[in-house]
């Protein structure tokens, strides 16, 4: 059934512009996932405004580009500077930088970017079969289904994020609550503007993301008085097919990272947690776990296999439920209602060629993606050398651009900045910024799925409980939201001392 | 640590009481067409305000542990935003009333200030380079984004000048 429809996709996905825009889109990303303050949300952010007016299918290859580009640069800072570009590279640096330092920071990287490879791959042949599936069943879902997939995604956040539960939903809330800012379109009411029309528009999730992530993290890596001092790449075609003659040994750490990669990943936030239980199971199931950490190969294909992996599968929610699984995929949510396009299993029927279109080129931009990383390492890695001084405002004028185009409104430069600060803030106090950014995203599209559900049944909130998907769906998310308060309350009777638990998420 | 959170909690309780007020005054029930305006911010207001009280008692509880910021921490943060605030400020004027009491100079000149002011006074970088740079930067963010991609930024009177 699927493979004429990815035929389809392969023939608008193979067109010469389109091959260009994912050349261009993953040269562009891959810089942006080795700059400090420039991760891939933030990246696509502040490119969106420039596709308003590409076709939309153009469009979303050049925004996925990026998104894969940033994946693989989050490896090359992660071995040669031992500095995690994005949260889900930081099981990299384990064994990444120790090899690097030992001179085979060539073969780190082969490793990872293979790896990498081999993870997307895998995601993406299951987002293929799963996807039409998913949208199919997707496609009886009603408002009260979609609220309940709402839940259960935030509600992921609080249960399985591993950061602080209150601060967590503290976070979810206050997005919901910027979401709300603005002009009520149900009632025409306006919401928390008093009076003042720079907000009647409300806040925008471009400014947000830019201002949370880009400016935020360029004031938390300054005052970590940030140097760069890499080890030297030693890449060259020699060291890549010595490293892929070496890496058919590690099959089984290849599946079975791939596979926790895709089943964390396409719910919320899962690519960290992913890549730090890889290297935990790649570890446990070694017979050599005390060279791990000192420099092992299998440490750098566990935990960058799965984190590609689950960044992958954090596409398929996207495509077939109009609910992203990462903040990049809130980000190109956001550009699908801007483009003109109803997020959901909808997209499926009536606009086939765009999402066989993006399924396709996953293939192409990451086999392109793949092939560039590992010919131009040292390339990208010279970008970390240039000075801190010229990089900081440089990175911040590009922001700043980024924001002023979404609407052309100066406020917005402000608004980038006054993120900027919280986002610097919330970070240092476990304030997680990832379901803030997709709560701003999904504001409007909870409440309308809420209203909806609630004037189906008069008022009455058993309409999530009462149906079978809603219910099961609302039960899981409710699990999820008293996970944190049921887990110490366990641990206790079991009589196992309480652990610090998973690592803090972005 | 502790200062911080308290502060940060209670800002958002504050939030979480503006928004109570709000949604109280756009109403909270239930009218002809459904749920009134106020309805969903009022239950969000609600779960803010519960979180970040409870965020806000453990915090009093706890005992003053290491500090949010150190001075040295703060002095590089300090030197990204002041500048940064300059910037923008440079970039879209500033006005009093009718009075204009710094006149727009539009983002690309705005950025070239910006970039020679922290490359020379941060980065400490030779004066060459610093020149160089703080006009092919802008330059050619303009050629991208004006002219590929036709995505307008405020401009000043510089590029009125030069007939841009």
């Amino acid at each position: 059934m699927g493979l004429e429809n990815l035929f389809l996709g392969f023939s608008i996905a193979i067109t010469p512009f389109n091959l260009f825009v994912a050349v261009i889109g993953i040269t562009l990303g891959t810089i942006i996932g080795v700059l400090p303050g420039l991760g891939g949300a933030n990246g696509v952010a502040i490119l969106l405004p420039l596709t308003f007016t590409m076709p939309p299918t153009s469009a979303i290859i050049l925004l996925t580009s990026i998104y894969w580009g940033a994946l693989f640069g989050g490896a090359i800072t992660s071995v040669l500077f031992n500095i995690p570009g994005e949260p889900w590279s930081v099981a990299t640096t384990f064994d990444g930088y120790p090899l690097a330092r030992q001179g085979q920071g060539g073969q780190a990287l082969t490793a990872a970017f293979t790896s990498s490879f081999v993870g997307a791959f895998f995601s993406i042949v299951l987002i293929t079969f799963f996807a039409p599936l998913l949208a199919e069943i997707a496609l009886k879902f009603g408002p009260p289904e979609f609220f309940a997939i709402q839940l259960l995604t935030f509600s992921s956040f609080v249960g399985l994020g591993g950061g602080d539960p209150l601060k967590s939903l503290a976070s979810i809330v206050l997005g919901f609550i910027m979401a709300s800012v603005g002009l009520d379109i149900v009632t025409g009411q306006l919401r928390l503007t008093f009076g003042v029309t720079d907000l009647m528009k409300g806040f925008d999730f471009i400014v947000a993301v830019i201002g949370l992530f880009g400016i935020g993290e360029i004031l938390l890596s300054v005052e970590e008085g940030l140097q760069f001092r890499g080890a030297r790449t030693g890449m060259n075609l020699r060291v890549v097919l010595d490293t892929w003659r070496i890496l058919p040994r590690y099959a089984r750490t290849f599946v079975r990272s791939a596979f926790i990669g895709f089943w964390m990943g396409f719910k919320p936030g899962g690519a960290t947690p992913a890549s730090f239980m890889s290297y935990a199971f790649a570890k446990r199931f070694s017979r050599h776990p005390e060279r791990f950490g000192k420099g092992e190969l299998e440490g750098v294909v566990a935990p960058e296999t799965a984190a590609h992996s689950a960044g992958v599968a954090a596409m398929l929610p996207m495509i077939t439920l109009g609910i992203p699984g990462s903040p990049t995929a809130a980000v190109m949510l956001g550009g699908l209602i801007i483009w003109g396009l109803q997020p959901g299993p909808m997209l499926f029927k009536e606009k086939p060629d765009f999402v066989w279109g993006l399924i396709a080129s996953m293939y192409t931009g990451n086999i392109i993606g793949v092939l560039m990383v590992l010919a131009f390492v040292p390339f990208f890695a010279a970008i970390l050398r240039i000075p801190f001084a010229v990089l900081t405002p440089l990175i911040v004028v590009v922001c700043a651009i980024g924001s002023y185009a979404v609407n052309s409104r100066m406020i917005d430069i402000w608004y980038m900045l006054i993120f900027g600060v919280v986002g610097y803030v919330f970070k240092k106090l476990d304030y997680p910024l990832a379901p803030l950014v997709l709560a701003l995203v999904l504001g409007d599209l909870a409440e309308n799925a809420l209203r909806q559900s609630l004037i189906m049944s008069q008022g009455s909130l058993a309409i999530f409980v009462s149906r079978p998907i809603a219910g099961v769906l609302t039960a899981l998310a409710i699990f999820f939201f008293i996970l944190p308060v049921v887990t110490p309350w366990w641990r206790r009777l079991r009589g196992v001392p309480p652990t610090s638990g998973a690592p803090a998420q972005a | 640590m502790r200062a911080a959170d308290l502060v940060t909690a209670g800002f958002l309780i504050a939030v979480a009481g503006v928004v109570l007020y709000d949604a109280l005054r756009l109403g909270v029930g239930w009218s002809t067409d459904g749920p009134k305006s106020g309805f969903f911010p009022f239950w969000l207001a609600l779960v803010l305000l519960l979180c970040a009280g409870a965020v806000f008692t453990r915090a009093w509880r706890r005992h003053a542990d290491r500090v949010f910021v150190t001075r040295a921490q703060l002095i590089p943060v300090g030197k990204v935003l002041i500048p940064v605030v300059v910037f923008i400020l440079l970039t879209s004027g500033i006005k009093l009333g009718d009075r204009t009491v710094l006149p727009a100079l539009g983002l690309y000149v705005a950025a070239a200030l910006y970039l020679a002011v922290y490359m020379r006074w941060v980065g400490r970088h030779r004066w060459v380079t610093v020149v160089v740079l703080a006009v092919a930067i802008p330059v050619v963010t303009f050629v991208i984004f004006e002219k590929w991609f036709i995505v307008p930024m405020p401009k000043g009177p510089l590029e009125d000048w030069l007939g841009l």
